[in-house]
């Protein structure tokens, strides 16, 4: 699919979602347009996570009312690996452990997973490690989470970090990102930072879900929106997380939506 | 049905029984005194709960003979038959055969002591390593066919493994059957290391799953010992595995891997105990079971930690994925722990395929049919990457890979 600056990538208008027969998303409207990184912020239990699930086709969550559209296509219509082979990847908040596969083998499956969709020869292993390695080289990061299990025993720093190098060896067009700051020192999310805004173009556009203000910081978001009740309830510039870092979610909160001061 | 089996016995017996030496017959007759004083286990014992071996008990086997082949033996080794050993090296046979295996634990055991007389005899003499790995395969005999009713073969293979002190080896144990017809295999291995000996022993099971097996695994382990010992059983309708490792000397090592592949309706009954009879000994456990259709499997853990075994290290997982509705796993440990400064840490897990983990790998573009192989192969590859033969892990990744149905591509090390 075709992608410019100026098009818009992602629209999502008035999504409802719901879990277990719980309503968690109650009317999401968000565009993203192509090169932007957008910031969602908001208190726990909001639906950040939902949103994000419900965009990556997490089978859990029934989409109830309202529309995504990615570069024009339904996305909701497709299941979660066509998702993935068009472009859309998302970075878990808990990243899940697969016993016994290294995660050489599992970038590899992903990456022939994509090749074969856009109707690439798949890699062998050497070739394969030939891409990887330089992947490494350009987001500066070392080989040694490669021959471990996926996700098997990883610090919660390490789950983090292994999400992002899926994303620069997967190299979608959409990224969401689910807390990937969260549990990871200062030095850490300098590194994820880093590795973040050498994965910036002009054509991938970022969703990023934060709880602090630190890593925008680092990544400086196009747009600021804030989750509250499954609703966006206010959009802004970078400024407006500073603001919320300042004040907190209170004034934000619309009628009806949580607790009151 | 227990006098059809002492009956076998006392034929067995009046036979000369293969002319052994006076101490030989004397264990045999304690075994077999053993036997019919306990007679087949109940399901009303703790031990045998989720085990029924009524069928067992009912069926009326005949004694009979499988066959060994013992491979290419690596220089420096000593690979024999018992019944050579037994001529050749009468001292050091007797001073380890049936030490280890006791026949009060359970009465196969009783009955495959009071049957002893084929099997195979591995020696490794002190401060010899042998690199290449030596490779034992067993054949029981091929049953008559379904309707022709008695007669259905029964045999006690009995292999001792020794290791002299500083001895290294590798072993590879198979047991191999006919895909049809029902037979009685019910064998014992003791394993016997000396100081500073290492030993990787990796034992196959893949007999018919008409067939029922029953095993005991003993090894015992002096200072400073390392054993890896590795059981993948894929075979037999129903079987049992008793692995019993004894840590007797300061600083010994045991890492027990496990990996059950059934489907149909197959059983599998592993029951673990690790004695810890000495202080600063380690002991990992890692056991996997993959069960499809109604298949079952059992894991009983037991860890017993001496008192004075001060500085033990112990760790025991059991993983069980159900890949059907009909599949069942049960699992259990059993810690005995009498000495207070000791790491003693277990976990168990028993479920179908997780949706979390299914739909994190379709979020990076792997189908749903080649996400769930890979999942369940990892289960399998788990253990196998466990196995440190060479020519070994590869050879079980194939046939780990046919009973699971998962292609060659998936799981490949990149
Ligand atoms: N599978 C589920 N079953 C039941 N409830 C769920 C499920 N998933 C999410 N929820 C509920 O939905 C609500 C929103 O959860 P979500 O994970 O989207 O929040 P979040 O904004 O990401 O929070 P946090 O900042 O803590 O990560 C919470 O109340 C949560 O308990
Ligand atoms: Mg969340």
């Amino acid at each position: 699919m075709k992608r410019e600056t100026g098009q818009v990538m992602l629209e999502i208008r008035g999504l409802h979602a719901s879990v277990e027969g719980n309503e968690i998303l109650k009317g999401v409207d968000l565009t993203v347009h192509v090169g932007e990184v957008h910031a969602i912020m908001g208190p726990n239990g909001s639906g950040k996570s939902t949103l994000a699930q419900v965009l990556a086709g997490h089978p859990a969550y029934q989409v109830t009312a309202g529309t995504a559209r990615y570069l024009g296509t339904d996305l909701l219509g497709l299941k979660p690996e066509e998702r993935a082979r068009e472009g859309v990847f998302l970075a878990f908040q808990y990243p899940v452990a697969i016993r016994g596969i290294t995660n050489s083998y599992f970038l590899r499956s992903a990456v022939n997973a994509l090749r074969k969709h856009q109707g690439l020869p798949e890699l062998d292993p050497l070739d394969f490690l030939q891409v990887l390695e330089e992947k490494l080289k350009a987001i500066g990061w070392d080989d040694t989470m490669l021959n471990r299990a996926v996700n098997e025993g990883f610090s919660g720093g390490e789950k983090k970090r292994n999400e992002i190098l899926q994303l620069a060896v997967l190299e979608p067009t959409l990224a969401i990102l689910d807390e990937t700051d969260s549990g990871l020192d200062i030095d850490a999310l300098k590194t994820v930072a880093d590795a973040v805004n050498k994965l910036r173009r002009p054509d991938r556009s970022f969703v990023i879900v934060t709880h602090y203000q630190r890593l925008l910081n680092y990544i400086i978001p196009d747009h600021v929106h804030v989750l509250v009740g499954g609703r966006i309830v206010k959009s802004g510039g970078k400024a407006l997380a500073l603001e919320l870092e300042e004040k907190g979610y209170d004034w934000v909160k619309p009628e009806g939506a949580g607790a009151a001061t | 049905m227990t006098a059809h089996f002492v009956d076998q016995y006392k034929a067995f017996a009046a036979n000369g029984g293969g002319g052994a030496p006076a101490w030989l017959r004397d264990l045999r007759e304690g075994a077999i005194a053993r036997f019919a004083a306990a007679g087949f286990p109940s399901t009303r014992q703790e031990q045998w709960r989720f085990t029924n071996v009524r069928p067992v008990a009912e069926t009326p086997f005949t004694l009979s003979g499988g066959r060994w082949d013992l491979g290419r033996v690596p220089a420096g080794a000593l690979v024999t038959t018992l019944g050579e050993a037994l001529h050749r090296w009468p001292d050091l046979v007797r001073a380890h055969l049936g030490r280890y295996a006791s026949v009060d634990a359970n009465p196969f055991t009783a009955l495959a002591t009071a049957f002893l007389a084929e099997g195979v005899f591995v020696h490794i003499p002190a401060r010899t390593v042998i690199a290449e790995p030596i490779a034992l395969t067993y054949r029981p005999p091929s049953p008559p066919p379904a309707p022709s009713g008695g007669g259905r073969p029964m045999t006690h293979p009995r292999v001792l493994v020794v290791l002299e002190r500083e001895a290294q080896a590798k072993l590879v144990e198979s047991y191999e059957g006919e895909p049809h017809g029902v037979s009685l295999t019910n064998a014992v291995t003791e394993i016997v290391l000396g100081d500073a000996a290492r030993l990787d022993h990796c034992r196959v099971q893949r007999e018919g799953e008409q067939g029922y097996h029953f095993a005991t695994t003993q090894s015992h382990q002096a200072r400073d010992s390392r054993l890896v010992f590795t059981t993948i059983a894929l075979g037999s309708g129903l079987s049992r595995h008793d692995i019993n490792g004894v840590l007797d000397g300061t600083g010994a090592y045991l890492i027990l891997n496990g990996l059950s592949v059934l489907a149909g309706s197959q059983h599998v009954d592993h029951h673990t105990t690790i004695d810890h009879a000495q202080p600063h000994c380690e002991s990992h456990e890692y056991f996997n079971g993959v069960f499809d259709g109604a298949s079952r499997g059992v894991f009983n853990g037991r860890i017993i930690v001496r008192p004075g075994a001060q500085r033990t290290d112990s760790k025991q997982t059991n993983n069980n994925l159900l890949l059907s509705d009909g599949a069942r796993a049960d699992s259990q440990p059993q810690l005995e722990i009498y000495a207070d400064d000791v790491k003693c840490t277990h976990g168990s897990t028993v479920g179908p395929l997780d949706q979390t983990a299914l739909f994190y790998l379709r979020s990076r573009g792997l189908g749903l049919a080649a996400a769930r192989g890979l999942l369940t192969y990892g289960f399998g590859a788990e253990i196998l990457d466990r196995v440190a033969i060479p020519g070994t892990r590869e050879r079980l990744d194939h046939l780990v890979r046919t009973r699971l149905g998962v292609g060659d591509e998936i799981g490949r090390a990149a």
